[in-house]
């Protein structure tokens, strides 16, 4: 009979070498929202869990050199209750806050969403726009690498064995900066995105943005940063013309399958105009 | 492998069991505990009938792992009444008729219970989108939505 086993450590080193040592199969277990779900279907079957949850700074929001380090085992809940982060960083916090129903934000993790690696992900491009990065553990000590170098194809990360993500980190705000997260679905709670949008940009006094980033969920295998797109609005004040760039940018970097949600065309046409929106929203927050 | 020795609290009462890894809370409540109020809908956490309360935070105990509960403190249906007396939000779902077949209540009122300790004075489109993770398939929770609404207008008239 399947008999998995369960660890519940409480501290990073114990984590690492459980999940270093174990042979077969292992999952991390933090808010559980994705991996319950593949546990009860029967398509996956680890053989050791492991439950982050009793490690304190996986716990816990800290600022960290003006910016915000966010412990793995956060919730959308706790994430949406930290009021200094939501005013910093609303486009994330809006993003992770997105992800299904009340019961679910109890639970679900930034790193979870992140780690599980659905293309839909809705915390995901909202991170990559804001410049996130993810703090790492494994058997060799701890390196850090982009939000985006994490996920390296539907369900598939780039960690290597006895790895797992500790905490993500946002970088201190820059002053006249905003960031913005939309996403597309048929109805307006509990769905899976059609398309996901992430715009931050940074303004000078005069209103003309100077930095930006753009990334887009659900329309490729992995979360894009789309380049093109941010390029488009850099020297402009998001005017019709960067507005029409910005767009046509993102339609093309898109690569999405058809599914019952939408077709190629429909989420390809969607990832334009929501670029268009989160964009606008963006300037406006960084005060345009 | 062995099972696991979980000691938690439920309901404000210490409780011990017994689980394995892969038993859900869900799963620990209603077969090992015989606390059935908590129900079981789709066990992948869309429809909210599991709704539960662990220290003080809204899950589906579907989500949640049975050994995930040590030293937590567990809030189920059982709770909610106060010996005999309902809590308001049991009574005015039974005067509003915001129920039919009944599977979805217990989630339904742990959740309003959680949204009116959140916010005791939530506008119709807070409660619904509070509530959008518990599905009825009989109301049309025109009727639910009511309920919750007059308990809080009535909750916050008797504070």
């Amino acid at each position: 009979m399947y008999a998995p086993s369960f660890a519940a450590p409480t501290t990073v080193a114990d984590a690492v070498q459980l999940l270093a040592n174990a042979s077969g199969v292992t999952r991390v277990l933090a808010g559980g929202t994705d991996l319950l779900v593949q546990l009860r279907s029967g398509i996956l079957k680890p053989d050791l869990i492991v439950d982050t949850k009793r490690i304190p700074e996986l716990r816990t929001i800290t600022t960290e050199g003006g910016g915000y380090r966010i412990g793995a085992s956060v919730s959308g809940a706790e994430a949406g209750e930290h009021a200094a982060l939501s005013r910093d960083w609303p486009g994330v916090v809006e993003a992770v806050e997105l992800i299904g129903s009340t019961q679910i934000q109890g639970r679900a993790s930034f790193v979870g969403n992140l780690c599980n690696a659905s293309p839909a992900a809705d915390a995901v491009p909202a991170l990559v726009a804001a410049g996130a990065t993810v703090v790492i553990a494994g058997p060799n000590g701890e390196r850090e690498i982009a939000v985006e170098q994490v996920p390296t194809g539907p369900g598939r990360t780039s960690l290597a064995k006895g790895e797992m993500v500790i905490a993500v980190k946002l970088p201190p705000k820059p002053v006249r900066t905003g960031d913005a997260y939309l996403r597309f679905i048929p109805r307006t709670e509990m769905d899976i995105a059609v398309v996901g949008a992430g715009v931050c940009v940074t303004l000078d006094g005069q209103g003309v943005c100077r930095a930006a980033k753009v990334s887009l969920g659900a329309v490729a295998p992995t979360v894009l940063v789309v380049s093109a797109a941010a390029a488009a609005l850099v020297g402009s004040k998001l005017d019709d013309a960067a507005l029409a760039t910005l767009d046509a940018a993102a339609q093309a970097a898109c690569n999405p399958i058809s599914d019952k949600r939408g077709t190629i065309e429909y989420r390809t046409r969607v990832a334009g105009v929501l670029s268009r929106r989160a964009a606008a929203i963006a300037f406006k927050r960084a005060g345009a | 492998m062995a099972k696991h020795h979980i000691s938690t609290t439920i309901n404000g009462e210490p409780v011990e069991f017994l689980c394995n890894t892969e038993q859900t809370m869900l799963d620990v409540l209603r077969d090992e505990l015989h606390l059935t109020g908590t129900k079981e809908g789709c066990a992948t956490g869309d429809c909210g009938a599991c709704s539960i309360t662990v220290d003080g935070r809204l899950v589906c105990a579907c989500l949640m792992l049975g050994v995930e509960a040590e030293g937590h403190a567990v809030e189920t249906i059982e709770g909610m009444a106060d010996g005999d007396k309902l809590h308001p939000l049991q009574q005015k779902f039974l005067e509003y008729a915001a129920l039919q077949c009944g599977i979805c209540t217990p989630g339904f009122l742990i959740a309003s219970k959680a949204l009116l300790e959140h916010n005791p004075d939530p506008t119709e489109e807070e409660a619904r989108y509070w509530l959008a993770g518990n599905l009825c398939r009989c109301t049309g929770y025109d009727k639910i939505i009511r309920a919750v609404l007059d308990t809080a207008a009535d909750m916050r008239g008797a504070s």
